[in-house]
């Protein structure tokens, strides 16, 4: 019995190799591709590269979800240590410092020169562009997957409620609140800690700095600064709407993050990735009548342009010479217009160039019933040119900063922290994170 | 024989046997050593080895990709700077809490269910064949059912938020969020704790305890004063075991990741969950290997002390 059993292994072994070696598949050149998107997502991911594979006959990409941003990170990283690392890798914006400073990537510029690829590189977004460049603008990465954070609403309970007009300001939003909540409406905006939303994108979009020395482009030394800002005011202000049940946290541990309180009407009002577009469009019950509009804004105050978020490819050094030619490539390919606007309809993420945003807009995707609103994103990450504020943030740990943060808003909203001793202690916590990181790469210079 | 003995087994007819008194002895030194060598590989390339690139990046700073310079040596700053944190005395206290709860609610109720099933009360097969099930079960699994049952506003819980709100919050409150890890972590380990449990009360000769109910005893009488004592070194392996899985264990980890992750503020930070976070989440390599040369050391000590003054209690004969 056991002896079959092996020889089973054996010829099932045999069989395999064999079908390695037939000639249809070792003429093409392989390389990997990880990424960090899953489900629906990522499923639209493995379509892009089959359309890649479909498109030519020299080099075959094999991409393979790592099931989450930082675990895609975190794989690539011990791949790369143990020199099995795949050619490219999605990485998201937290993680872009990390790489920058990694020393472990052909940077994209250089990628695409060395294979003979003309890119127009000013015909990416700036506020896009900027977020993966060095402080000289020479990009490192290319975007990929990029969003920006929306506002949804749900005009069905704004009519009921005898709400006329999207809010444009948070003064708009607590009004709102408060005529839904006198509809009967228990949860007129629901949020989570998040603080991609909350914190990031309004410290942009009301030109509020995040950190010292440029929100650390300009070097390691950079601190946290948000326990100085208008954000102190915001969360002031989030704290009463919540305590007047107004504003209703809503997270994953409570039972409900805030997409689905929003797709199951619980919910009338969230901030959201504008990439939940098409989620929220395929979920919440049809014939419902809802909206996005960009970020509201402080009365008075004026309108910047928001930040990017979502991921970029990175393409990983020490790889044998041919697979950067496969690489390169399938960056080509996957920045062509008709690509970006297959890529952009599928998945909610927006044109991350000039050329597939026009291309878009020309051939009347946005007046679709089922993508309208979608170009607000555009409108919001472009609203004014990237600043100081704007451009990005480039802090070191980033993704473990952000967890101080939103640990700091949970004490906030069911502790018993005041909103400045929270943030207090956020920036105390993430001030440590930032030295450690300055200390790690001390010498390393940030360009 | 004396000092404590690990080969002991009871036989219902003979009574206790001590297996090293049966001891033999290979003749050859190279046999022995063939016969270790596959567990011996094991340790090496899985504990040893990982052990120490985890010492070289204690006392140095590690960068996520590898050095590209030169490594950074920095002698005993990344301890100090654990040492230094308050937040890190609060996670070591959060995790013995955590440990000693976890370990005292499985054992418990273990030791209840296996002393139930002993006396053959109706239905024990069935319980007994149910009872192990749970340790089956991946504690990220577990995890993720104890969430969805016990989410505050769409679990199987929520009904009792209808009678009070906030009854029972684990969102919110730290201490309901550190309940609910270590009823999730009991849960599991109640299993495990069982088997082991039930195979010790039936090697406990029938005959004592039928005298002792001749005598008059009641089960909790005879709990306290036959079976526990004869049950000491089994309950000292699981008291063991069940500290250090809960103080270290993967399935601490997982149950936490899934349910609370650390939350609300950082109430379930537990040592482990603390570590790997830093390391993969925070790309901390250096700080997390700091941690967990602190943590080897703590349940170095720990295991120390339940030897020196715990064992001292129980009579393997």
């Amino acid at each position: 019995m056991k002896i079959r059993a092996i020889k089973f292994c054996l010829a099932a072994a045999a069989v395999s190799v064999g079908l390695g070696m037939t000639p249809a598949l070792a003429e093409k050149l392989k390389f990997e591709f990880w990424y960090g998107l899953s489900g629906d997502l990522g499923e639209r991911v493995q379509d892009a590269c089959k359309k890649f594979n479909d498109s030519q006959a020299d080099y075959e990409i094999a991409c393979t979800s790592q099931n989450g941003y930082p675990e895609t990170v975190q794989n690539a990283i011990a791949a790369y240590r143990a020199k099995k690392h795949p050619a490219v890798v999605q990485v998201f914006d937290g993680g872009t410092l990390d790489l920058m400073l990694s020393g472990a990537f052909v940077p994209a510029k250089k990628l695409m020169e060395d294979n003979g690829y003309k890119i127009d590189w000013t015909n990416y977004f700036g506020g896009i562009a900027n977020y993966y460049a060095t402080s000289k603008g020479e990009l490192y990465s290319f975007p990929f997957n990029s969003s920006t954070a929306m506002f949804y609403y749900n005009v069905d309970a704004f009519t009921k409620a005898g709400i006329e007009a999207a809010p444009q300001t948070w003064e708009d939003v607590e009004a709102a609140a408060r005529k839904l909540k006198a509809a009967g409406y228990s949860c007129p905006l629901g949020f989570s800690f998040d603080t991609w939303a909350t914190v990031e994108q309004f410290s942009a979009i009301h030109n509020q700095p995040i950190a010292t020395k440029n929100n650390g482009y300009d070097g390691l030394d950079t601190e946290l600064v948000i326990n100085k800002t208008k954000l102190v005011d915001h969360l002031t202000f989030f704290k009463k709407m919540t305590d007047e049940g107004l504003f209703v946290v809503k997270t994953k541990q409570l039972g409900m993050d805030v997409v689905p309180a929003f797709t199951s009407e619980t919910c009338q009002m969230i901030q959201s990735s504008v990439a939940d577009h098409g989620t929220i469009g395929k979920t919440i019950k049809p014939g419902t009548k809802w909206d996005v509009t960009m970020l509201p804004i402080w009365k008075g105050t004026e309108r910047q342009n928001s930040l990017v978020g979502g991921a970029s490819l990175w393409v990983l050094n020490n790889r044998p010479e041919a697979e950067y030619k496969g690489a390169a490539a399938f960056l080509n390919f996957i920045a062509q217009p008709d690509m970006v606007e297959w890529w952009s309809t599928v998945t909610g993420y927006i044109p991350v160039t000039k050329s597939g945003f026009d291309a878009m807009k020309a051939n009347g995707f946005y007046d679709k019933p089922a993508y309208k609103g979608r170009d607000k994103a555009i409108e919001s990450l472009t609203f004014t040119p990237t600043s100081a504020n704007t451009r990005g943030i480039r802090l070191g740990g980033f993704p473990q900063i952000r967890k101080e943060i939103s640990d700091a808003m949970e004490g906030i909203f069911f502790g018993k922290l005041t909103v400045q001793a929270g943030l207090d202690q956020a920036v105390e916590r993430g001030n440590a994170i930032l030295r450690r990181f300055e200390k790690t790469y001390a010498g390393r210079a940030l360009n | 024989m004396s000092g404590p003995s690990y080969f002991l087994v009871y036989d219902r007819n003979a009574g206790p046997v001590d297996l090293m008194n049966k001891r033999a002895v290979f003749k050859s030194w190279w046999l022995p050593m063939a016969f270790a060598l596959p567990q011996l590989l094991l340790i090496f390339f899985f504990f040893y080895w990982p052990a120490t690139s985890v010492l070289t990046w204690a006392f140095s700073l590690e960068p996520a990709f590898g050095g590209v310079g030169e490594r950074l040596f920095v002698g005993w700053d990344n301890f100090r700077d654990v040492f230094a944190d308050t937040e890190y005395w609060r996670s070591v206290s959060l995790s013995l809490f955590f440990a000693f709860s976890a370990t005292a609610l499985s054992m418990f109720i273990a030791f209840v269910l296996a002393i139930c099933v002993d006396r053959q009360l109706k239905g024990s097969g069935l319980f007994r064949f149910f009872y192990i099930w749970p340790y089956a079960i991946a504690a990220p699994a577990v995890g993720l059912a104890f969430r969805f049952i016990f989410a505050p506003e769409s679990g199987l819980i929520a009904v009792v938020n209808t009678w009070s709100p906030d009854l029972w919050n684990p969102a919110k409150f730290g201490s309901h969020a550190m309940i609910l890890v270590i009823v999730c972590f009991a849960w599991k380990w109640i299993g495990y704790n069982f088997i082991f449990m039930t195979a010790g009360l039936q090697s406990i000769p029938r005959s004592l305890i039928e005298a002792s109910a001749m005598d008059g005893s009641g089960p909790v009488r005879r709990a306290f004063d036959l079976q526990i004592p004869l049950l000491a070194p089994t309950l000292f392996f699981l008291l063991v075991l069940n500290l250090t899985e809960s103080f270290v264990g993967p399935d601490t980890y997982g149950i936490v990741d899934l349910t609370t992750e650390g939350g609300p503020n950082k109430s379930t930070d537990v040592m482990v969950y603390r570590i790997v976070s830093e390391a993969f989440r925070g790309l901390n390599y250096s700080g997390a290997a700091a941690q967990s040369l602190v943590l080897i050391a703590l349940i170095m000590l720990f295991t120390f002390i339940q030897f020196r003054y715990v064992e001292r209690r129980v009579h393997y004969k």
